[in-house]
């Protein structure tokens, strides 16, 4: 991809989600943290739209920003008390912490700097979003029908966990 | 100039770094829980930007990603009523105070 735009744009997307992220680190009130993850999801939305990646774009809005952030949002205000200016947000362990993201990072970096990785192919058609579907009815059809499951599960024990005791 | 998947990959570490910080460092378990979601973001970044690098070809990065997203849903739903039964048991969700278990 030698485009201009492309390239703008990628900075220009890949900024936002940075900053969305900085926000969830540190917006001290969690109610500003969680609408800056939504920005940062979203923006990876558009990241996924300048991979070809048209349906995963759709499903991370309509799950991730539709959804669980939304979900997100709903919590903080049900816990609302936490969220108050004078509660403490962060632990001590802030240098251990950087520390131990520092090493981390800097071990992946060895590690990928050492792969030959081959430029970005073509940008893949709309028959991709096709392809997808046969593949998830085919060849991922066992795993397809045990996340529903999972769904399922999921599903009945927030509403078991979450709803409250009946007094007896 | 062009864009490489190393500069999706580089994003992709930032995001990932920036979330395991909000999962050390915040105090409140739903802070913890979005930094978890920043974390499982940043990888699908990653096998995104695979999935493109090997071809139309060849979709496993992009239905694995949907996997992620899908479960990454379960997780948290299940995470949230977690917490809010803490919160009523306890009154608080910041983890350090949750230490009942310890001897």
């Amino acid at each position: 991809m030698t485009d201009w735009i492309y390239v703008v744009t990628f900075y220009g997307v890949a900024g936002v989600a940075l900053l969305g992220a900085l926000g969830v680190l540190f917006l001290r009130n969690l109610f500003h943290a969680g609408l800056s993850l939504m920005l940062s999801l979203f923006a990876v939305a558009a990241l996924f739209v300048m991979l070809g990646a048209e349906f995963l774009a759709g499903v991370q809005v309509l799950i991730y920003v539709g959804a669980v952030a939304v979900l997100i949002l709903f919590a903080v205000m049900l816990t609302q008390r936490i969220t108050s200016r004078s509660a403490r947000q962060y632990t001590r362990a802030l240098v251990p912490a950087f520390l131990v993201v520092v090493v981390l990072a800097a071990a992946t970096v060895l590690v990928v700097w050492k792969v030959e990785i081959p430029p970005l192919g073509t940008m893949p058609g709309t028959s991709a979003i096709e392809e997808l579907a046969d593949l998830l009815l085919s060849t991922y059809l066992l795993p397809f029908e045990v996340i529903s499951l999972l769904l399922l599960g999921a599903l009945v024990g927030a509403i078991v966990l979450a709803r409250k005791e009946e007094r007896k | 100039m062009t864009i490489t998947p190393l500069h999706f990959l580089a994003l992709s570490l930032l995001l990932f770094g920036i979330g395991l910080l909000v999962v050390l460092t915040r105090r409140n378990a739903i802070g913890i829980l979005m930094g978890v979601e920043l974390m499982l973001n940043a990888v699908n970044v990653g096998l995104v930007t695979f999935d493109r690098v090997y071809g139309p070809a060849w979709l496993d990065g992009q239905l694995f990603s949907l996997f992620v997203i899908t479960v990454a849903a379960a997780e948290a739903v299940v995470g949230l009523a977690l917490i809010l039964a803490i919160y009523r048991a306890r009154g608080t969700v910041a983890v350090d105070d949750l230490r009942e278990l310890r001897g």
